[in-house]
């Protein structure tokens, strides 16, 4: 080795440094032991975190990401290490998540010869990234980790793979640490288009019954401050989808809450009665759309996305405008009036009145209840991991975010699993916070040995088990548009969660009766001692309402549990 | 625009010269169901640099969509899609006939009409070499098949923009 070499392995955690990483999520393994052995002989500042399993590791840093903004970075191995990680690269590409994750690979010259633990990681994820590198060279190390960070943090961010064969990180690095890029492809301008703001700010001086609709990329984009200015100057009310809680204070008298199949009755009537729909950074996802052809069909419809791709994929807009939804929302502030909409928001004020949320205090204990008093005694200040199913709309519904990174859940790719995971990452990135993760008795199974994990790091964190001893939301289903014939929902043999949770010297609590909610909820948010996990007993066959059938149109939302048979479905589960 | 539901159509990718760059591409067609009909890579002037001609068919309102993906791929300088303009647009094919000294001066005058080269010759076969638009090629196709085409090879047809566009 050239005497003023460093290992691939030490070059690549500088650079990691450099990109001011603070957690490397990661489990080791044979290829990755020469990275692995640069965390030591750097005397690296970054912390690394042993999880219990490689697909923990990648929705750990997913929930980093989404809780603080900053990517972090997976370090696995070859072959399973690798592939292990890939549904979580898939929730963080569907929901543009910055993510870099490093996989070892075998030494590069058996390559597509079937070493041990040698899997096609760069092939199997390419549909599933926005990016990936296989490393040839030890020197071209520094660039791409520039550009990795690059990619996967600007524009629509995205997760970025790195794959490093074991001679490759072992071997000399005599490149520059802070290498050139070289993305001649990449597009990274978004100026924003002044005659198009013109006729956006024109559209909305005309309309009577205006409705903003702010998706993840006002939230990415950090739009926050910019959307509260647009909307209380233009007085339009705003409604935002499951990624977009947060970015205007759910709380707000211009809030409608969330839209879409399981989204508040008033926002799903504005997105029905409105006559000009501003979606700011939302893809118009099948969730909130219903069916296309009859969403907001008698409205203007206005575009703002980074991605130009997203124009007219699902929904053929007026008015396209490709930016960075935070410059966009800025240019246009100066250009709108303040526009007569007392009439329509009184209109839809009737409506919030009219249909508002709820469920029966009466009966058995319900995971709306135990959400809704969570949501009180945190004040609304907690940051909200979720699991995806029933809980999920239900957290979504009844836990009110104020501001963005506190509601973290999987939109895009529904990923069973991801609530335990998302709520360590994010922990370990805002460690002073009070943080909760509503679980199923599902998803909480997929995921739960990283109970270890957070047990080891004493992450003060809330796992609230919403336990029905069912798949419920395909439950739902199957009750509504099947003949209530339960197929593979039944979760018989689930361990007792608190007996599993005291396994791993975690606090466990059990929660069964209504009367008993806000007690056991106060003495959960008061220990301080590492993490701790309320088993709740809840009803076992509720149902999620209001109710868009996947593929009706927004009209027919059932806003109550129906009287009548229904027809199956046509849209997408 | 073709309201034909699969039309045919002839899409140019400048692209940087990486690794995976192909693949990338493909399986945009791919996950949208387009049929690459064929595809030609060659170096551009600029060594780092390729230049694919792709020929594809699918519904066509989903191309625009294909054209944005693929724009969007982090290798991909532009995607421009030349069917309904005016570019120069070639292919060249082989095909060898089985042709024996009775028929040869009739196989002859048909490729001497198209402008093609006789590039084999033996007693039994020649293989004739067409440049020109695929239409061409096709016409050539069908008049030659009246003696048996043995194998028949084309390249895909590469696509230039005329004058000061760039392709």
């Amino acid at each position: 080795m050239a005497s003023n070499a460093i290992e691939g392995g030490q070059a690549l955690v500088r650079c990691l440094e450099s990109e001011g990483v603070e957690y490397i999520f990661g489990y080791s393994g044979g290829a990755a032991i020469p990275i692995f052995d640069a965390l030591i002989t750097t005397d690296t500042k970054i912390k690394f975190i042993l999880v219990r399993h490689e697909q923990g590791a990648a929705h750990m840093a997913d929930g980093y990401a989404r809780a603080t903004g900053k990517p972090a970075v997976v370090l696995v191995t070859s072959g399973p290490g690798a592939t292990n990680t890939l549904t979580g690269i898939m929730t963080a590409h569907m929901d543009s998540v910055p993510m870099i994750v490093v996989s070892g690979q075998s030494v590069s010259w058996m390559l597509g010869k079937d070493a041990f633990q040698e899997a096609d990681i760069f092939g199997i994820t390419m549909p599933v990234v926005k990016h990936s590198y296989l490393v040839k060279e030890t020197n071209d190390i520094p660039r791409i980790v520039r550009e990795a960070f690059h990619i996967a943090t600007t524009g629509r961010p995205g997760p970025v793979l790195i794959d490093i064969p074991k001679d490759i990180s072992a071997g000399p690095c005599t490149a520059d640490l802070h290498a050139e890029m070289d993305l001649p492809g990449y597009k990274e301008e978004y100026s924003v288009n002044n005659d198009t703001i013109l006729e956006i700010a024109e559209a909305l001086a005309k309309s009577k019954r205006p409705l903003i609709l702010a998706g993840h990329g006002a939230m990415i984009s950090g739009a926050d401050p910019s959307l509260l200015a647009f909307a209380e100057k233009a007085q339009i009310p705003v409604t935002s989808t499951l990624l977009g809680k947060g970015v205007f204070p759910e709380t707000h008298a211009l809030s409608l809450g969330m839209l879409g199949m399981h989204g508040t009755a008033y926002a799903n009537k504005a997105i029905c009665e409105c006559d000009l729909l501003l979606n700011i950074g939302s893809r118009f996802d099948d969730r909130i759309l219903g069916k296309p052809s009859e969403f907001c069909k008698n409205a203007t419809i206005v575009h703002i996305d980074i991605d130009a791709a997203e124009i007219g994929k699902m929904i053929q807009p007026q008015i396209a405008c490709v930016a960075d939804a935070k410059t966009a929302l800025d240019e246009l502030i100066k250009h709108v009036p303040v526009l007569e909409t007392k009439e329509w928001c009184k209109h839809l004020d009737g409506y919030k009145a009219k249909y508002p949320l709820k469920f029966k205090r009466q009966g058995g204990l319900k995971m709306q209840h135990i959400i809704d008093e969570f949501y009180k005694l945190s004040e609304g200040k907690a940051c909200v991991a979720t699991d995806v199913g029933q809980h999920q709309m239900w957290a979504a519904q009844f836990y009110k975010n104020d501001s963005r990174y506190d509601w973290l859940s999987s939109g895009g790719a529904g990923t069973m699993g991801v609530g335990l995971p998302f709520c360590i990452g994010a922990a370990f990135g805002r460690p002073n916070d009070i943080h909760v993760c509503f679980v199923g008795d599902g998803g909480f199974q997929m995921t739960f040995f990283e109970l270890a994990t957070a047990a080891l790091h004493k992450l003060p964190i809330k796992i609230v088990v919403l336990n029905n001893h069912y798949l419920g939301m395909v439950r739902q289903w199957q009750e509504l548009f099947y003949d209530d014939r339960k197929s593979g929902v039944d979760l018989e043999g689930n361990p007792d969660f608190v007996k599993l949770a005291e396994s791993f010297g975690i606090k466990g609590f059990n929660l069964r009766r209504p009367g008993d909610v806000k007690r056991v909820l106060q003495n959960a948010l008061d220990y301080n001692d590492g993490p701790c996990l309320i088993n709740c007993e809840v009803e076992k066959t509720d149902n999620v309402f209001p109710m868009i059938p996947a593929g009706a149109a927004i009209e027919d939302m059932l806003i109550e549990p129906p009287s009548m048979k229904l027809e199956k479905p046509t849209g997408s589960t | 625009m073709s309201n034909s539901d699969t039309a045919m159509h002839t899409l140019s990718v400048y692209v940087a010269n990486k690794p995976g760059a192909l693949a990338r591409i493909a399986q945009v067609f791919a996950r949208r169901g387009f049929n690459i009909e064929s595809l030609v890579v060659s170096p551009a002037v600029d060594g780092h640099f390729s230049r694919m001609t792709i020929s594809c068919s699918g519904d066509p309102s989903g191309l625009d969509q294909i054209i944005k993906q693929l724009s969007k791929l982090i290798d991909v300088l532009h995607c421009i899609d030349h069917t309904y303009d005016e570019s120069v647009m070639k292919e060249m094919g082989l095909i060898k006939i089985a042709v024996g000294s009775e028929g040869r001066s009739e196989a002859l005058q048909i490729a001497e009409h198209y402008g093609c080269k006789t590039v084999d010759l033996t007693p039994e076969s020649m293989i004739l070499q067409v440049v020109g638009n695929p239409d061409k090629i096709d016409a050539l196709e069908e008049m030659i098949a009246k003696f048996r085409i043995i194998e028949l090879v084309r390249t895909g047809k590469v696509v230039m923009c005329r004058g000061e566009e760039t392709t």
